[in-house]
């Protein structure tokens, strides 16, 4: 009750000030008024009543004054009076003024607009029910760490856990559809009943898969995407119970999911089905060996991970005893889903962050050192305004004002530049990538950015107005006016200020530094043996249109494939092969060498299935033996195999591998080595290479395929004649990433993100060397002005140019050498941690240090000769008389 | 009461002992009434004029003997000393 009328007349003092103005002048009036009247009756004349009334309360205009601070109004009048001069400070000086805004406008736009891709990818929570709770289950092998799960191994999973409140499982899928323009493919995911459930996703249309929906046999249903729903069925609401037809099946749509629903491990897939259709794959989810899903699963409450990861382990365990054949060598791994979705980025984001982060420390240095030059050139206005009775508490407020204003000029500034920055990153990224990236989509200026902003704005509003408020700690305020303003230079200066350049310079060293060995990373992953020629050569993704297909039916189909376009003009070979170069490693199966030991141990190999002129198309390097011949497109043939030279390094040491025989696990058919290619870059550029085999085409097929084509004219201008000639041969095949192989390089997941950070790095470091170099070039420009006079002196008493020179460089070169220095050391401690994101160059690498080092030191030298050149031209007698 | 009639009356009750400060008599109530002591409302005074009236609050009345107490006490402290002096 009191607090709050406490608060009410608080609030009035504040926003009624006419009314409690008057109030006020009332108030004291009626006492005076009374006065007089009292004295007039006491005998006095009307002029001395009003007198001696006026002397009683000791002035009029003072008690006023005094009412007023008790009520807390003058703080008030205080700092508006200091916000109106403080801004009247600054427009008078627009240059230092604007200077200073930009520059942190820019450290804050950087800083902010990393961190909104950060608080996207790695803050926000996922857009599912108490997402923390959300694990990612894996198998793990010794070739592959987080291996795609059986679906046999998931259902004895299920059924023997107790500490998941739900385990689902996800499959990538892609359907035909048939559209007005031709059959194309679309994104499916199969999903088992519960997987929507175990997230936490409601359907906004229609109804969620009922458990055992995805038991083989049951009715085919599938669940929309909002996008699927809008683009292709025009966002009616009748589309439940409606037919689509995927791939020749069809489905009977039950709902629609929510909009802002996303699966970054899936990307942004249409059709949503229950995975009751186990002859996917040739049956895979009947086989335990086979390995096509990933799991996802829901901790109880009270159960934490590790003790989860303990009991799937301990399951994997128990399978690896019950079915030896099939789950020798595999485990099981756990992690949090969050890590899944978003924990390739999280290293690249924390560099970016870093660098914005360094970014705004240059920019707050240089700002600080701009308004450390200010208050010097302030001492004589501080010492007047100190003599006249200001309190040393009164001018400091002066100045922390002064520093506010500009850190809120800079903030919203620096806010409205990080919007723009944020949308054009976005736009930046290609819609693929984004695709796997959905909660970029949510990137906004939400609660935690603006505090984040906040927090450093607030952090820079320290610094800016303790710079000044230091200067006047000082205990020589009052020197400030003895001395009459005349300049040798002030004391702060020479003991801080013009060593924050060097905190600048070795700022810019680490940015740089970072920036040319992420460059040189980027240059060595674009550089890296791949094993084929780039040059000439196109790819495209073929699906057939019937996934029935026996292989007797294949093989007309294929070779006229083939040939229709091996006919096309300026086409030199063309080759099929189940995944192209530069995918992934994944496809692999288990083989077993003839003649050698085997202790059942698994022998994980990625297997290609290429056509006869495959290898000769991508222009692989034969090491030995020969490639397949057309006669081994036709699977009646003895089977044969290539292995590549990782594979006859680690299964052959120091034997001929031509003619020894290898087979799949479980089978008898023994196929024979004919050839050994250099190692083809299967997977992504910065992975490693893999023992890989290549067996005929037709030996182990799928009805999804890569085409390449080697040409001898542009690749690029082919690309449409190639979905042109697959249409002729059957409108029904759909073909999707149709690409040069030098754009398959350079558009890779590692390129791009290296590309990125490369150049957003960069960015940053082009900026720093701007604004390092604009520092040390004010530092010397102020030195040399405050120093006018001494070279004056020195020049009257017979100094020459070249040793004028000298004085003023040899304080540049100084704190050049000594920002460098303490950059490259920080800078290999710097490249260090991030060694991660290093791809064939180490933190130390000599030639990037070394390029820095004189580039800075190069426009370093340049930024002061400037001003040297300025102080060798002074005229003595001038600068004698100026001053 | 108003300003002016509280000024009398303290003039009056202390035997014009204490001639509290006129000067200091409305900073005083601006403040009490910051604190929430005292409250005040405009309305007709014994002249027919407008003055703002002050009350005391609640709070006020608690401070007030909080501060009486300890003024007594003080007050009887300096007595014993003097006395005994």
């Amino acid at each position: 009750m009191r607090l709050a009328s406490i608060f009410r007349l608080r609030l009035r003092s504040l926003f009624s000030r006419a009314s409690v103005e008057r109030e006020l002048d009332d108030e004291l009036r009626y006492h005076l008024d009374r006065q007089v009247e009292e004295n007039i009756a006491a005998g006095m004349s009307r002029e001395d009543a009003r007198r001696a009334a006026l002397q009683s309360i000791h002035g009029f205009e003072q008690r006023k004054e005094e009412c007023r601070d008790m009520r807390g109004l003058n703080l008030i009048d205080n700092l508006m009076r200091d916000v109106h001069f403080a801004i009247r400070q600054l427009r008078k000086n627009p240059g230092f003024t604007s200077t200073a805004i930009l520059m942190l406008a820019l450290g804050i736009c950087a800083s902010v607009a990393i961190f909104a891709f950060v608080d996207a990818a790695l803050i926000k929570p996922l857009p599912y029910r108490n997402p923390g709770r959300l694990l990612a289950v894996f198998e793990t092998a010794a070739t592959c760490p987080r291996c795609n799960v059986s679906y046999l191994n998931f259902r004895d999973w299920k059924k023997n856990d107790e500490l998941f409140s739900s385990l689902d499982v996800w499959g990538f899928n892609t359907y035909l559809l048939r559209t007005a323009t031709g059959a194309q493919p679309a994104l499916g995911t199969r999903v088992s009943d519960g997987f929507f459930r175990t997230l936490g996703v409601t359907p906004i249309l229609g109804r969620d898969f009922h458990a055992g929906e995805d038991a083989p046999g049951a009715p085919r249903t599938v669940l929309l995407s909002f996008a699927a729903w809008k683009n292709r069925f025009g966002g009616s609401p009748n589309v439940l119970g409606q037919t689509v037809t995927l791939t020749d099946i069809s489905y009977t749509i039950v709902g629609v999911l929510p909009r802002e629903f996303q699966f970054a491990p899936r990307g942004p897939a249409e059709f949503w089905v229950p995975l009751n259709d186990h002859n996917f794959l040739g049956g895979c989810e009947k086989r335990r060996g086979c390995h096509n899903l990933f799991a996802v699963a829901r901790l109880k409450d009270g159960v934490s991970a590790e003790s989860a990861l303990a009991d799937m382990k301990s399951m994997a365990q128990q399978l690896e005893k019950q079915y030896p054949d099939s789950n020798r060598g595999f485990g099981a791994d756990v992690v949090a889903l969050s890590e899944v979705v978003s924990g390739d980025l999280r290293p690249i984001l924390l560099v970016l962050l870093s660098g914005a982060g360094l970014l705004l420390l240059i920019a707050c240095v240089n700002v600080s050192s701009l308004l450390v030059v200010r208050s010097e050139s302030r001492r004589r206005e501080i010492a007047v305004r100190s003599a006249l009775g200001a309190s040393r508490a009164r001018i400091t407020r002066q100045f922390v004002t002064e520093g506010l204003v500009l850190v809120a000029a800079g903030s919203v500034l620096g806010l409205a530049l990080a919007y723009w920055t944020m949308h054009l990153l976005t736009a930046l990224i290609p819609a693929d990538k984004m695709g796997g990236m959905p909660f970029l989509n949510d990137l906004a200026l939400n609660v935690h950015v603006i505090a984040f902003a906040g927090a450093v704005s607030l952090l820079a509003a320290v610094l800016f107005s303790l710079t000044p408020a230091l200067r006047l700690s000082l205990p020589e305020m009052q020197a400030g006016l003895a001395e009459g303003g005349r300049g040798s230079a002030g004391t702060l200066w020479r003991r801080l200020g013009s060593k924050l350049v060097v905190l600048e310079l070795a700022t810019a060293v680490v940015l740089l530094v970072g920036a040319g060995l992420l460059d040189r990373s980027l240059y060595c992953l674009l550089h890296v043996d791949i094993g084929l020629q780039p040059d000439h050569l196109a790819t495209l993704r073929v699906s057939l249109p019937n996934t029935n297909l026996t292989t007797e039916q294949l093989i007309p189909l294929e070779r006229q494939i083939v040939s229709r376009i091996g006919s096309l003009p300026g086409v030199k070979s063309v080759g099929l092969s189940t995944s192209l170069p530069l995918s992934s490693w994944s496809l692999s199966t288990n083989i077993r060498v003839s003649g050698q030991p085997w202790n059942g141990e698994r022998n994980d190999v990625p297997e290609r299935a290429v056509s006869s002129g495959y290898l000769r198309a991508l222009g692989a390097k034969l090491l030995r033996g020969r490639y397949f011949t057309e006669v081994e497109d036709d699977s009646a043939k003895p089977r044969v195999v290539l292995i590549n030279d990782t594979f006859a390094k680690k299964y052959f040491p120091g034997e001929d591998p031509i003619g020894r025989q290898l087979s799949y696990e479980n089978s008898h058919d023994r196929m024979e080595i004919v050839g050994i290619v250099e190692d083809i870059k299967e997977g992504q550029l910065d992975t490693a290479n893999r023992a890989t085999m290549y067996v005929p085409f037709t030996q182990d097929w799928l009805s999804s395929f890569g085409l390449v084509v080697r040409t001898s004219q542009g690749e690029q201008t082919l690309l449409p004649a190639l979905t042109a000639t697959l249409h002729q041969i059957d409108p029904g095949i759909a073909t999707e990433d149709a690409a040069t192989m030098s754009d398959v390089i350079d558009d890779s997941q590692s390129a791009y993100l290296h590309r990125s950070s490369a150049w957003l790095v960069g960015g940053f470091a082009a900026l720093a060397l701007v604004l390092g170099v604009v520092g040390l070039y004010g530092v010397i420009a102020y030195s040399v002005s405050q120093r006018t006079r001494e070279v004056g002196i020195r020049m009257a008493l017979g100094a020459d140019r070249v040793s004028v020179y000298q004085l003023i460089l040899k304080e540049a070169v100084w704190l050049t050498a000594a920002g460098i220095a303490i950059g490259l050391a920080c800078s290999v401690a710097a490249g260090t941690l991030m060694r991660g994101l290093l791809f064939g160059v180490r933190a130390w690498d000599v030639p990037t240090l070394a390029a820095v080092a004189g580039v800075l030191g190069g426009a370093a030298l340049l930024a002061s000769y400037i001003p040297a050149r300025r102080a060798a031209s002074i005229n003595p007698v001038e600068a004698l008389r100026a001053e | 009461m108003h300003g002016w009639a509280i000024a009398q009356r303290i003039r009056q009750m202390s035997g014009s002992v204490l001639q509290v400060g006129q000067s200091a008599l409305y900073p005083s109530l601006h403040k009490l009434e910051q604190h929430g002591w005292i409250r005040s409302e405009w309305a007709v005074s014994e002249n027919n004029r407008r003055a703002k009236y002050y009350t005391l609050t609640k709070a006020g009345r608690k401070a007030l003997e909080q501060e009486a107490a300890q003024w007594e006490r003080l007050a009887a402290a300096i007595l014993l000393i003097v006395r005994t002096v």
